[in-house]
């Protein structure tokens, strides 16, 4: 019993944690290292960034954590579990309660509505009727689209369809929100509004954050950045690091790209 | 249990048949276009299937002794039309299938088991096949009769072996179900069973 306890204390504050996390990709007779030995701790309620280059292996991680993909080598423990254990009915859960995800571009359901949309992961939850339309709403209504509900994708602007994805990864409740570069395909100030969105969720909520990204703005709210390149994490930094580092970014740059680009040299 | 610590517990996900229903019925409706499209490859392959079978249902009314070279063509009609209508079908509903791995992935993180996924496309290419089946082997039985009439061969025509051409009609539409149905369901379980991330990221 004590043990068991020592163990939790020791486990419980990590929502995720990855031991030598490789994903190793095969492309004819050549193998690529797309995450070479991850070792990464998340704590409960944190906002990360994982920040870096394009083809630094911040979706394949993205996958990886979020069980939508199976690592070549090593584990993902998500609240004490690991993942490799867990069959497909099991994994299907934890994509359904315990994940919630946002993508590039969007991956809302084109022929269903914004409360379908959101009402659905409820639905393989298990959720009354009832319980739906009343979360649904409830959601759609925090994001701002309290007047959307009945719009389908095709009938939104890209902002709004990131705000439905905001509000459909938060359906159940979920312990984790893990976004893969949601602000790409918006405008500056679209994007800014977007991730400003999801820090507000992150402390309303205490769901902790994670998201992949090439967008500077987005250290400017997170409580840790953590910089990967070609597959392996080059320094993971506290905010108040973050804040010196970044003091040289000209904010209006549009592209991240170079400006990571720029600051990973001067390192 | 290793999915078992504490408070923290893993479930099953569920797909009620009612909602099930109501998510392909949706589907079809919402993309009608292009559900016709996929309706349309089934109508056109049970049509030709159905005309063959009308044509036999009128030689049997007409109590003519079918030469065995002719029995020989008929079959090979028939054996023909279903090739026309299984390419045809399969074509189509191969093609509805694939254009939706992103939503399938999408399903797929947002709970679904692979189950559900085959499933909807099975209600969906279900009801699709159903109706395309029935309006082609309505409209092959019609240009049946309109080709008869136009011979001046009403008197064959309606004379025609109602049995037969009742039964092999209903056989036409179960058969366009079915084949839809596989169709639909080989793509669909295969598409279901990549790990999300590789149907995310198929676009096709
Ligand atoms: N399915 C795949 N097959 C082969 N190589 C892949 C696959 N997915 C990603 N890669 C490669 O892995 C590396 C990391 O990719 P990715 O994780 O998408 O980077 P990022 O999201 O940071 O842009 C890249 O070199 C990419 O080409
Ligand atoms: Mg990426």
């Amino acid at each position: 019993m004590a043990a068991e306890a020592a163990r939790e204390s020791q486990f419980e504050d990590y929502v995720v944690r990855t031991r030598k996390l490789t994903k190793i990709y095969a492309m004819g007779d050549q193998t690529l290292r797309a995450l070479d030995s991850v070792d990464l701790d998340i704590k409960r309620g944190e906002y990360i960034s994982i920040m870096g280059p394009s083809g630094s292996g911040k979706s394949t991680l993205f996958n990886m954590v979020g069980g939508l993909d199976k690592p070549s080598e090593g584990t993902v423990f998500i609240n004490e579990t690991d993942m490799a254990q867990l069959d497909a009915a099991e994994l299907a859960w934890i994509r359904c309660r315990t994940v919630g995800y946002i993508f590039q571009a969007f991956n809302l359901i084109p022929v269903m509505t914004a409360l379908e949309n959101i009402t659905l992961p409820m639905v393989f939850a298990g959720l009354s009727t009832d319980e739906q339309l009343q979360r649904g709403r409830a959601l759609l209504e925090r994001v701002g689209l309290g007047d959307r509900l009945h719009h389908r994708p095709s009938e939104l602007s890209g902002g709004q369809q990131q705000r439905v994805a905001i509000a459909r990864a938060l359906a159940n409740d979920p312990d984790i929100i893990l976004a893969d570069e949601p602000t790409a395909n918006l405008d500056l100030r679209t994007g800014k509004e977007i991730i400003e969105l999801l820090r507000e969720m992150n402390k309303e909520r205490g769901v902790t954050v994670i998201s992949a990204t090439h967008d500077l703005h987005m250290i400017d709210i997170s409580d840790r950045v953590v910089w990967v390149r070609d597959g392996a994490i080059e320094k993971i930094e506290a905010r108040s690091d973050v804040e010196l580092t970044v003091g040289q970014v000209d904010w209006e740059q549009e592209s991240g790209t170079a400006a990571v680009a720029e600051s990973a040299k001067k390192e | 249990m290793a999915s078992q610590t504490g408070s923290w517990k893993v479930g099953k996900v569920s797909l009620p048949p009612r909602v099930a229903l109501e998510i392909s019925w949706k589907s079809i409706q919402v993309r009608f276009g292009r559900a016709m499209i996929t309706a349309a490859g089934t109508c056109l392959g049970i049509a030709f299937l159905v005309s063959v079978w009308t044509n036999i249902a009128i030689m049997h009314g007409a109590g003519v002794e079918m030469e065995p070279d002719e029995e020989m063509r008929n079959n090979w009609l028939v054996i023909m039309s279903l090739l026309v209508a299984a390419v045809g079908i399969s074509n189509s509903m191969f093609m509805a299938v694939t254009e939706r791995y992103r939503e399938i992935g999408t399903m797929k993180c947002l709970g679904a088991v692979d189950r559900f996924v085959v499933e909807l496309f099975l209600i969906e290419s279900g009801m699709l096949g159903g109706v395309g089946a029935i309006i082609g082997g309505v409209g092959g039985f019609l240009i049946l009769m309109l080709v008869s009439l136009f011979k001046r061969q009403a008197g064959d025509f309606f004379g025609m072996d109602w049995g037969y051409m009742g039964t092999h009609f209903l056989y036409a539409v179960g058969i366009g179900i079915l084949i839809s149905v596989l169709a639909a369901a080989l793509p669909a379980a295969r598409a279901a069973k990549l790990p999300p991330a590789a149907a995310l990221r198929t676009d096709v």
